[in-house]
């Protein structure tokens, strides 16, 4: 039988081998599943309440989010909005904004508007950008960022919602135009975004109205 | 094989066999993850998991799997183990999973581990291939920290920046900044350091190796044995 039939032995043996291994894979993430989705929720929590005045938000932010569309204004056909709110009021909307012409491909935003339409915070989630010259847009590496808090349409103008080189009033980097260039311009549609909807926004996520955000793609 | 020489297990995985700076072997991760010592550790410590894993128990299978599916079989088992290690990276280091992420999936294809499975632990007991194991990893790893370290230094003026978030508040003693305000030479982080870092160590081991030779030949009441070839 041996003889005979080596190959089937040896695929009867991988199989064996494949079973085991799937079964050890299974037991981990069953072990681990609860544990890797609380970190999950705990490190999306950790990133949604630097942006937003957190002693005044009674809700959980990171369970009240709904799903809305407009690649036009926020980079991306699904944009993930969060609500921050202080009992019925609202507080503060966060945006998964994305810039669709980073200098090295999209650069992923948390952009956090406040209820009277100025801006809580800007971070940076993800990029591609230049190590050294693009990257400056870290919080870790300078407070450019930084720069984006308590700013809205009207402090300044929408015609100043520029770096400087374009006559705005947003700093560039020595050597990194596009980077900052490309963020300033996707903030300001954000904040554009926000007001052309208004209100809406804050609607419940089950309710006509919050879904009718999510547009025909959904 | 009676009496295994551990001794000289352990002085080829560290040092004379080291497989990322005389095999070359695994550079992509050695390449890709080492733009500072903290990531450099953290690949290397996954790695040398991983390594510890899968010779531990290809060496106990041996007998049992049949050379026709020793390849799959062996793919099998460390990508298993690799899933396992980057579960339990998600859950227990957040943070450092966060900035390592992609790469330790690609510790499947790591050739180092399908080369010590397929040249040691498939021929010799389990005991030798542990010590194997952990000899190599703690190689490569020491070759990691050193390519992360150096770079890490010319390019950002730092070491071990950020350990804490992987190793726990105590790590904060190890982060070290040179100069306040120095951002170094861009090159050093940027894909091309990695080479000629990557060069600098093979060629500073090499150096290290000739002056030992060297100094073996000089003693006049040395072995007859030959030096160990590199």
């Amino acid at each position: 039988m041996t003889a005979r039939f080596p190959i089937v032995i040896a695929g009867v043996l991988l199989s064996l081998f494949s079973v085991a291994g799937a079964g050890l894979v299974a037991v981990t993430h069953v072990a681990t599943a609860e544990r890797i989705a609380h970190n999950e929720r705990q490190a999306l929590l950790d990133q949604l309440t630097v942006l937003v005045p957190k002693e005044r938000v009674t809700n959980d932010m990171a369970g009240d989010a709904i799903l809305v569309s407009d690649r036009e204004r926020l980079g991306a056909d699904r944009t993930t909005v969060y609500r921050a709110r202080a009992g019925d009021s609202p507080l503060a909307l966060i945006l998964t904004a994305v810039v669709p012409d980073g200098y090295a491909g999209p650069i992923n935003l948390l952009v956090a508007v406040l209820a009277d339409g100025t801006l809580g915070g800007v971070r940076v989630v993800s990029h591609k950008e230049t190590p050294g010259l693009g990257d400056k847009i870290e919080e870790q590496r300078t407070d450019w960022i930084h720069g984006f808090a308590g700013k809205s349409l009207s402090n300044p103008d929408p015609a100043h919602w520029k770096v400087r080189r374009d006559g705005g009033d947003f700093d560039q980097f020595t050597g990194a135009t596009v980077t900052p260039r490309a963020i300033v311009k996707a903030v300001k549609n954000t904040l554009l975004y926000v007001k052309e909807k208004g209100d809406v926004l804050y609607a419940p996520a089950d309710s006509v109205h919050a879904r009718a955000l999510l547009g025909s793609t959904g | 094989m009676a009496d295994i020489a551990y001794a000289k297990i352990v002085r080829d995985g560290l040092w004379h066999n080291n497989q990322s700076l005389v095999a070359l072997l695994g550079l992509c991760p050695l390449l890709a993850t080492t733009t500072s010592a903290t990531n450099g550790l953290g690949m290397g410590i996954a790695t040398t998991a991983v390594l510890l894993l899968s010779n531990v128990t290809i060496s106990l299978i041996r007998r049992l799997v049949r050379p026709e599916v020793r390849i799959p079989v062996y793919v099998v088992v460390i990508a298993s183990f690799v899933t396992v290690v980057e579960l339990l990276m998600k859950a227990y280091f957040h943070e450092l999973n966060q900035v390592l992420g992609i790469f330790i999936a690609l510790i499947v294809v790591n050739c180092t581990i399908l080369g010590r499975a397929e040249a040691f632990a498939s021929k010799n007991p389990v005991g030798a291939a542990a010590v194997d194991g952990l000899s190599i990893g703690i190689g490569s790893t020491a070759a990691l920290v050193a390519l992360g370290a150096l770079r890490e230094l010319l390019g950002q003026g730092t070491l071990f920046a950020q350990a804490h978030l992987m190793l726990g508040d105590w790590a904060r003693v190890l982060e070290l900044e040179l100069v306040a305000g120095f951002h170094g030479a861009l090159a050093a982080i940027l894909p091309p350091g990695a080479f000629i870092g990557l060069g600098l160590l093979i060629a500073l081991k090499n150096v290290i190796d000739k002056r030992l030779a060297r100094k073996a030949e000089a003693v006049p009441v040395a072995p007859a044995q030959p030096a160990q070839a590199g």
